[in-house]
């Protein structure tokens, strides 16, 4: 048996650009895990894992934080009921995730970086990973203090700090900036802010109506992909214009149905 | 004392034993390089031969391998850890303090699967990421960014059941703030839209009965959700992970290999 220790001139399938699994992919691998391992382990010896005191159901903590990774939903909360950020986002994020093989039918960029062959989906993408999600962790988990107030992370955490509720639903905003007195009455502000959400989405209806002429991509896109990328997108920047309404005009609620227990 | 050496190589290696649990020789010959993949039950995982660019860390950050590892290492340590812990409300406290404190090599058992469990999410997130950015979910691969998906949503779901077990108040506020979303699910949960009208009607959707004490078994984080976790924590998602995973690893061969430009 051959056990001659030459090492073996580097096979390259000059057709497929292709080499051996072993060693080449094995080793990468193994100095991976490897220097992952040894990191762990560092991370392990300097760092202990948090422990406080026992449970207690009658000791409320302020702030109550979720886990890390749901802080970004958690900073969501302060924008919407938690039935939206708890519940219909998360699961809109899930599914919207799983639709985008179907809803990109864009054949360039399979298997490269490129910015300039798919400009849409990795703005879109983009915007709603890092923005949407890692920042808004970093929100979360860094500034938010006791009442879920601002702090910057230098500052101490003043349990006494008290930021004026002067929130407002957006029909009140009208009445007192606008003078729309009839939109006192519950009945027509809830009609009037359903229809304010129904213009909102239908700006994805209308662009396509306008477009579809002269667009050969939403011609190809065809009207189910279309309206289920709308909608997505639509979806996810209402969020950044909640939060943009709040900041600007402390509005609370774009339409507040108390009948169903409903506020957006 | 070489040539002794070599013999003795050499008949360990001819022995029928050793045969028969290596079916391959040492030398390196490209056909023994296939067979070390190939007749190899973990490594035959791998492809025997893949395009060059899949091995840059540049293109794959080695994240889904990566977070697949730091899973290995919770599953690991996880193990340990069960030898040690009840998951009782009475007990599961204490427990740690003993894991702590009184077992040898407790504290950096469960410092390895807390920070494991954090790198797995963390790297989980970045492999998305990556496998976004390079259009990797792109046919023929459209059904495995699907179970790519699901596993991101378990790793999140694991990782958040873990959070729970060690009953400290860390633990059981954390878990409030997540379970209290249950309650609010639209036309399941006691305090969402459509509650009053469900619970008139059908008699769900009624604090007892919701989505939110499905979760927590009970109206509040309390000693039956430590099981109710536990359980899950342990057992179900860990097991229906270990299935999509292996959907995951087999489809990515399955759909051509790494992706890479066509």
């Amino acid at each position: 048996m051959a056990t001659d220790s030459k090492q073996l001139p580097e096979v390259i399938d000059p057709k497929t650009d292709k080499v051996h699994s072993w060693p080449h992919l094995v080793r990468a691998e193994f100095l991976c895990a490897l220097l992952s391992l040894i990191g762990l382990m560092v991370w392990s010896l300097i760092l202990d894992a948090p422990l406080e005191s026992a449970a207690d159901p009658t000791k409320t903590p302020n702030p109550a934080k979720a886990p890390w990774y749901f802080l970004g939903l958690q900073e969501i909360l302060v924008y919407f009921d938690p039935w939206m950020a708890g519940v219909v986002l998360p699961s809109l994020i899930i599914v919207g995730l799983m639709v985008i093989p179907y809803i990109d039918i864009n054949p360039n960029g399979n298997g490269y970086y490129t910015w300039k062959e798919r400009r849409f989906a990795v703005s879109m993408f983009c915007i709603g990973f890092l923005i949407l999600w890692v920042l808004l962790i970093i929100v979360g988990v860094f500034f938010r203090g006791p009442g879920w107030n601002f702090f910057a992370p230098w500052q101490p955490w003043d349990t006494h700090k008290v930021v004026a509720l002067t929130n407002i639903n957006l029909n009140m905003f009208l009445v007192e900036n606008f003078g729309l007195e009839f939109l006192r009455d519950p009945i027509i502000a809830a009609i009037f802010g359903l229809g304010l959400i129904g213009a909102y989405y239908s700006i994805g209806a209308f662009y396509y109506m306008v477009k579809v002429k002269s667009s050969k991509l939403l011609q190809d896109l065809g009207v189910v992909r279309y309206g289920i990328t709308a909608f997505l997108a639509l979806t996810m920047f209402a969020l950044p214009i909640k939060m943009l309404l709040r900041w600007f005009f402390n509005i609370k609620y774009i339409v507040t149905l108390p009948w169903i227990n409903m506020n957006i | 004392m070489k040539e002794k050496l070599r013999a003795l190589q050499e008949t360990i290696v001819q022995s029928d034993v050793w045969k028969s649990i290596f079916r391959h020789g040492y030398a390196d010959t490209p056909r023994n390089r296939i067979l070390m993949v190939a007749s190899n039950v973990f490594l035959h995982l791998h492809p025997s031969k893949l395009r060059r660019h899949g091995l840059t860390l540049r293109y794959t950050w080695c994240a889904g391998g990566l977070t697949f590892f730091f899973f290995l290492v919770t599953v690991v340590t996880g193990i340990l850890l069960m030898f040690y812990y009840r998951p009782v409300a009475e007990y599961a406290y204490n427990d740690m303090k003993y894991l702590q404190f009184d077992i040898p090599f407790g504290m950096i058992t469960r410092n390895m699967h807390r920070w494991a469990a954090h790198a797995m999410v963390i790297m989980v997130m970045l492999h998305m990421f990556r496998v976004f950015m390079t259009g990797s979910y792109k046919p023929p691969r459209e059904f495995n960014w699907i179970v790519g998906v699901l596993l991101l949503t378990l790793t999140l779901l694991l990782s958040f059941t873990g959070y729970l077990l060690p009953w400290d108040q860390l633990s059981i506020w954390a878990v409030t703030v997540g379970a209290n979303m249950g309650k609010a699910t639209p036309g399941l949960g006691s305090q969402g839209p459509f509650s009053e009208q469900i619970a008139a009607w059908f008699g769900i959707a009624t604090p007892r009965y919701d989505a939110g004490s499905l979760l927590t078994a009970g109206t509040v984080v309390a000693a039956p959700t430590l099981l109710r976790f536990y359980v899950l924590h342990c057992i179900f998602i860990p097991v229906v992970a270990s299935l999509l995973m292996i959907v995951h690893f087999w489809r990515v061969r399955k759909d051509g290999g790494i992706s890479g430009p066509m």
